[in-house]
């Protein structure tokens, strides 16, 4: 495996005992940022001064016996919606065209602490509404394996980069499966902890009783670190779930209705491979899963609208069209279909516990298609055209909705190439317990970045 | 408001504001509107539920 392909738990490993150091693997994804980024487009600001001097003072931390944790000289990237203190957070957007964040979020506050080396911030589709990373005042965010296709969205820069060793982790939000969906597209773990966990503050919003901030990375390991770094645990030796004896819940209906056949045949695939391992697999369902969309869409556009309403009357022409008529639509919702939406939320969040109550998670593709290419806007699935916006959000919004943890995880890829990722569902509160069951099951799933 | 005059009235006023693109959108909105309202854990101020009512008298307030 080359040191750009390592993970952060064998980088700190390699860190310790000396044959690397935070500088070199830093200077390597600078690198890789000058050489590919011209074409990825996956960073909007680098801040590549600041990154070598803060990965030069880890070393001469480590040197003097001052370790910090498993992300010590760590090089990470942010989406461009968190506040790093002294520069822009253009949420992708013109809206935002000189603004400077006085102060960083909290989450970065945490990273800085633990030593990490904040590379820079990354693409995203503008202000995080929408899955493909095209609607981007700074032009579409480009997939590494096939630079005509998007790497997914929102958080499509945050998985571009992880894939294309410009980071070793990136941060992201999800509000409807914006880590999730860019993870499975680009091979990568990506973890949606339980809503309120981890800090938003600092972070622009999309939807406030919705967003949630995560870790897109290249193994369960290693999003498991940055996940209690960021909701400020002390980072404790993971003991990994056994895969034999594990039981899992396998969405049906709706969850499987409307597939890519390569998605099927590599999600069935996975399913057989974790049959071999021991895992209990029996069928679950969600009685109003007809009714997830209905809900999201009115609690999003509602609660977006509440935070673009003043802005779209005075700099409406800024935001590009796309976002910019999305958000119109949110201002037209009435309040008494937004609380029938919230009620809807609590009929879904009983649900989910209830089809997940005799088991260790539940199991579902994470996205009906693989990477699309950029510009087009619907895809033919199942017989018929469906926009690319409703396929991918289909069966990750849910768990958005309800605030249960969930995780991607690559189990394949197809014969194009292009990966498919599996979502593991675990219950509120226990995001670890979930990231202990995805790493005993990660094994046995099919390759992801390698490639 | 029902579904359709809320309908009529929004896209009146999308095209009065120049949002004329908006007009499908907002369609597939009424849509998922329709659904949200008709769904069985909606409260009725009787103190019936709607799937004991029947789902038609939703939209008929």
């Amino acid at each position: 495996m080359p040191a750009e392909r390592q993970t952060i738990a064998q980088f700190a490993q390699a860190l310790r005992s000396g044959q690397l150091t935070a500088a070199a693997v830093t200077d390597r994804c600078l690198s890789a940022i000058d050489e590919r980024n011209p074409s990825l487009n996956a960073f909007i600001t680098v801040f590549a001064d600041a990154a070598r001097a803060d990965a030069s003072r880890a070393d001469r931390e480590i040197a003097a016996g001052r370790d910090r944790g498993p992300l010590h000289g760590v090089p990470i990237s942010l989406k461009d919606l968190i506040d790093v203190t002294g520069t822009p957070t253009t949420a992708a957007s013109r809206v935002r065209d000189g603004h400077v964040a006085v102060e960083d979020a909290p989450i970065v506050t945490r990273l800085r602490e633990a030593g990490a080396v904040i590379l820079g911030k990354t693409n995203l589709h503008e202000f995080a509404l929408g899955t493909t990373n095209e609607d981007s005042a700074y032009g579409p965010a480009r997939h590494p394996f096939d630079l005509a296709r998007s790497p997914g969205g929102s958080s499509g820069g945050s998985a571009a980069s992880v894939l294309a060793d410009m980071a070793y982790a990136s941060i992201g939000t999800d509000t409807g499966g914006s880590i999730r969906i860019p993870a499975a597209i680009c091979g990568l773990v990506g973890l949606k902890p339980t809503i309120g966990e981890i800090s938003t503050a600092g972070v622009v919003p999309l939807s406030s009783t919705l967003d949630h901030v995560g870790p897109l990375c290249r193994s369960v390991e290693d999003v498991a670190i940055v996940y209690d770094l960021l909701r400020g645990a002390t980072p404790e030796p993971q003991q990994p779930a056994v895969a034999e004896g594990l039981r899992l819940g396998l969405l049906r209906g709706y969850f499987t209705a409307l597939l890519d056949q390569h998605v099927a045949a590599g999600f069935e695939q996975a399913t057989m491979k974790l049959r071999g391992a021991g895992v209990a697999l029996r069928d679950a369902s969600i009685a109003h899963a007809g009714d997830i969309a209905p809900v999201y869409v009115h609690i999003v556009l509602s609660e977006a609208a509440a935070y673009h309403a003043k802005t779209l009357e005075s700099h409406g022409e800024e935001y590009t069209p796309n976002v910019r008529q999305r958000l119109e639509m949110g201002r037209y919702i009435l309040a008494e279909d937004y609380v029938r939406a919230l009620r809807g939320r609590e009929v879904l969040i009983g649900e989910v516990d209830a089809a997940m109550s005799d088991c260790d998670g539940l199991l579902l593709p994470t996205v009906p298609i693989t990477a699309h290419k950029i510009g087009v806007s619907s895809v033919r699935i199942g017989g018929a055209d469906e926009s690319i916006r409703n396929v991918t959000l289909r069966l990750t919004q849910l768990f958005s909705v309800t605030g249960h943890p969930a995780v991607t995880i690559p189990c394949g890829v197809t014969p194009e190439g292009m990966p498919i990722g599996a979502q593991l569902v675990g219950r509120r509160g226990a995001t670890t317990r979930l990231l202990a069951v995805a790493r005993a099951l990660e094994p046995y799933l099919g390759p992801g970045t390698s490639r | 408001m029902t579904i359709k005059v809320w309908l009529d009235s929004v896209v009146q006023d999308a095209e009065r504001r120049g949002l004329s693109p908006l007009r499908p959108l907002l369609e597939s909105l009424a849509q998922a509107t329709s659904a949200l309202r008709i769904a069985d854990w909606n409260a009725d101020a009787t103190g019936e539920s709607l799937d004991s009512r029947g789902s038609a008298r939703t939209d008929a307030r």
